[in-house]
C-alpha cells in the first residue's frame, strides 16, 4: 500500500531523515518509534506533504505522492492527525468534522452528505455531535482529530502521537480505537508514537528510528529485545 | 440555510426599497454624500471579503487605482466605451491580483508579511501612475473626456441616474458578500484563516481558496474604481490609489466592522461623512484633520470594538433576549 525508500531530508546540513525504506501492507498497523529527534514526525510530515522529501521516493498505492501538496495526498486517501490537536476554533464541532468530510472528498459532496460522513466519524470515536469545541478537555480534542481525519475516508491513516496528554485510561481508550478503526473499518495504520508500552501491544509491526535513520524493522517482540533499540530507545530503566 | 438566505435576502430588499426612495427626498448634495457612501461602501465590502478571513490586503488602493484609471485612459486615448474599458480595468486588477497573490499564497506569506508585502504594491501603483504623467496627468490627474448625458460613456450630470446605479452596485457587493458567507467556501477560509496547514491536511486547497477571494476581491475593488471615476469625472492617483487609500479602506471596513455584511457600508459613513463635516466645519483651517482623526480612532476601534461598530451593535442585539430570559423567574 505505501513503499518509502531512499527518504531523506535536510535542514541546511542536518540530516533529519536519512535514507529511510519501508512498505505497508494493506490493513496493517505499522508502528513508527524513536526518541525525541529522531525523525518520526519528520517522516509523517514527508509521507502527509506537509514537507518536500530532499531526495527518495514515496509511493501511496503505486503513485508517487512525494512533494505532492498535502491536500492532494489527503484527498487520494491518506489522512493524518497532529501531534497537538489543532482544531478550528472559529468552526463548530460539527463544521469542523464536515469540513473534512467535503474538502476530503474533492469538495464534491452533497451538504448532506457531508453532514452523514461527519456522524459516523464522530460516531466512530465517540464524540456527540451537539458538544461546542470550547471547553473540550485533551481527549476530546484528540479524538476530534481523528474523527476530521476519518471523515474524509482515508485508506491510509498516519496516527500522530495518539496517546500524547492522556491519562492511562484515555491512553487504553484510544489504543483500542484505532485497532476498532482497522478492523472496523479496514483503514490501514501508521502509528507514530512515544509511548511504547501500549503501542507494541496493538501494532503488527514496528520500526525504530534514531537520528534520522532505521535501526530496526520486525515484530514488536524482536524489537523489545534487540540490543541497539534496547540502548537507544528504552534506555536503563525500560519506559513505556 | 434555507431560511437564512430567505431572511438575508428579505432584509436586503426592503432596505434596497427604502434606499431607492431617497432621491425623492433629498436634495443634490445630500445625494452626492449617499452615492459615495454607496461606492465606497461597495469597496469597502469588496475588501472584507479577504479582511474577515485574515487576509489583510493594504493593497487594495492598487486596484482600486487601476480601476479608476483604465476605464478613462482607454476612453480618452482609445474611444472605447466604458462598458468594455471597465471589464478591461477589472481584469487587469485580476491579473495584478494573481501576480502578487500566487508567489505570496506558494511561499506561505501571511500576516505581517502579507500587508507588508501589499502596502508595498500600493505604493508602486500611485508611483507608477505619478511617473506616467504624459498620459495619466501625473499628479494633478485627468479627465474623462466630457459629452453629456450619454449610456455609452456611461456619464450622467443627473445626479440619480448614478444614485441608481450606485444603489445597484451596492446590492450587488452585500450579495456577494452573503454569497461568500453562506456559501460552502467560508468553512475553508475560516480553517484557513486559524491554521493553514491543519486546513490542507483534511483536503482543503489553501491556494485555490485564498486566490479565489483575492481576485474576487481585487476585481470588485477595480469595479467600485472604475464607478467612482465615472461619477467623479477625475481620476487622482492621492484620492484612488496608493497607500492613503489602502489605508482608507482598511480603516473604514474595521470600524464599520468587516464581520458583518452593512459594517463596511457604515464605515463609509464615517470616511466620507467625516471629511465632509470637517470641510464645512472647519474649511481650510486644519489639512489633514481627516487622516489624523482616522488614525486615532482606529486604535480606539481595534481595542475597544475589533468587530466594529455594526459588530457591536450585532452583538448587544443577541445578548439582550437572552438576558430577558435569564431575568424571567424559575416556574
Amino acid at each position: 500500500m505505501l513503499e518509502v525508500s531512499g527518504l531523506s531530508k535536510r535542514f541546511g546540513h542536518f540530516p533529519a531523515v536519512s535514507a529511510v525504506s519501508f512498505t505497508l501492507r494493506k490493513g496493517e498497523i505499522l508502528g513508527l518509534i524513536g526518541p525525541n529527534g529522531s525523525g518520526k514526525s519528520t517522516t509523517f510530515n514527508l509521507i502527509a506533504g506537509a514537507m518536500r522529501p530532499s531526495s527518495g521516493s514515496i509511493r501511496f498505492e503505486g503513485t508517487e505522492i512525494g512533494g505532492l501538496p498535502a491536500h492532494r495526498i489527503c484527498r487520494m486517501g491518506l489522512a493524518r492527525t497532529f501531534q497537538i490537536p489543532r482544531p478550528f476554533r472559529r468552526l463548530s464541532l460539527m463544521e469542523n468534522v464536515m469540513l473534512a468530510a467535503n474538502y476530503g472528498n474533492s469538495g464534491t459532496l452533497a451538504k448532506s452528505d457531508a453532514q452523514r460522513r461527519a456522524e459516523r466519524a464522530l460516531d466512530m470515536v465517540g464524540l456527540p455531535a451537539a458538544d461546542g469545541i470550547e471547553g473540550l478537555g485533551a481527549a476530546a480534542l484528540k479524538k476530534l482529530e481523528l474523527a476530521r481525519a476519518l471523515a474524509t475516508g482515508p485508506r491510509l491513516l498516519l496516527a500522530d502521537e495518539s496517546l500524547g496528554g492522556l491519562d492511562h485510561a484515555e491512553m487504553e481508550h484510544a489504543a483500542l480505537m484505532l485497532e476498532t478503526i482497522r478492523t472496523k473499518l479496514g483503514i490501514t495504520i501508521v502509528w507514530v508514537e512515544h509511548i511504547m508500552g501500549l503501542l507494541m501491544r496493538i501494532v503488527d509491526r514496528v520500526i525504530v528510528l534514531d537520528h534520522g535513520e532505521k535501526i530496526f524493522e520486525g515484530l514488536p517482540e524482536a524489537a523489545a529485545k534487540d540490543a541497539r533499540v534496547t540502548e537507544i530507545y528504552l534506555g536503563h530503566g525500560r519506559r513505556g | 440555510m434555507k431560511n437564512e438566505l430567505a431572511r438575508r435576502l428579505g432584509a436586503l430588499v426592503v432596505a434596497t426599497l427604502l434606499l431607492a426612495l431617497v432621491p425623492l427626498a433629498t436634495s443634490d448634495y445630500a445625494l452626492h454624500i449617499a452615492i459615495q457612501i454607496l461606492l465606497w461602501g461597495f469597496v469597502y465590502t469588496a475588501w472584507s471579503l479577504m479582511g474577515k478571513f485574515g487576509l489583510v490586503s493594504l493593497g487594495h488602493g492598487a486596484f482600486l487605482g487601476i480601476g479608476a484609471y483604465a476605464s478613462p485612459l482607454l476612453w480618452n486615448y482609445a474611444g472605447l466605451t466604458p462598458w468594455l474599458g471597465i471589464p478591461i480595468g477589472i481584469l487587469a486588477a485580476m491579473l495584478l491580483a494573481l501576480i502578487i497573490g500566487y508567489p505570496c499564497f506558494r511561499l506561505r506569506v501571511v500576516g505581517h508579511y502579507f500587508a507588508l508585502v501589499t502596502l508595498a504594491l500600493s505604493q508602486v501603483a500611485l508611483l507608477t501612475i505619478v511617473a506616467a504623467r504624459d498620459i495619466t496627468g501625473g499628479s494633478l490627474g485627468m479627465t474623462p473626456k466630457a459629452v453629456g448625458h450619454s449610456w455609452y460613456a456611461l456619464q450622467f450630470p443627473e445626479k440619480p441616474y448614478f444614485y441608481a446605479i450606485a444603489l445597484a452596485v451596492w446590492v450587488f457587493g452585500i450579495l456577494i458578500w452573503h454569497f461568500v458567507d453562506i456559501g460552502k467556501g467560508r468553512a475553508a477560509l475560516d480553517a484557513i484563516a486559524e491554521d493553514e496547514g491543519a486546513a490542507a491536511a483534511i483536503g482543503v486547497d489553501v491556494m485555490r481558496e485564498k486566490l479565489r477571494v483575492t481576485l474576487a476581491s481585487a476585481a470588485l475593488t477595480a469595479f467600485g474604481g472604475a464607478l467612482l471615476s465615472q461619477y467623479f469625472m477625475y481620476v487622482n492617483p492621492d484620492t484612488l490609489s496608493g497607500i492613503g487609500v489602502s489605508l482608507q479602506i482598511v480603516f473604514a471596513a474595521i470600524a464599520g466592522g468587516m464581520y458583518s455584511a452593512l459594517g463596511p457600508t457604515a464605515g463609509g459613513l464615517f470616511t466620507i461623512a467625516l471629511p465632509e463635516i470637517l470641510r464645512v466645519t472647519m474649511g481650510t483651517n486644519f489639512v489633514g484633520a481627516a487622516n489624523t482623526i482616522y488614525g486615532a480612532l482606529l486604535v480606539i476601534f481595534i481595542i475597544f470594538m475589533p468587530r466594529g461598530v455594526i459588530g457591536l451593535i450585532e452583538s448587544r442585539l443577541a445578548a439582550a433576549p437572552a438576558r430577558k430570559i435569564s431575568k424571567e423567574p424559575a416556574a
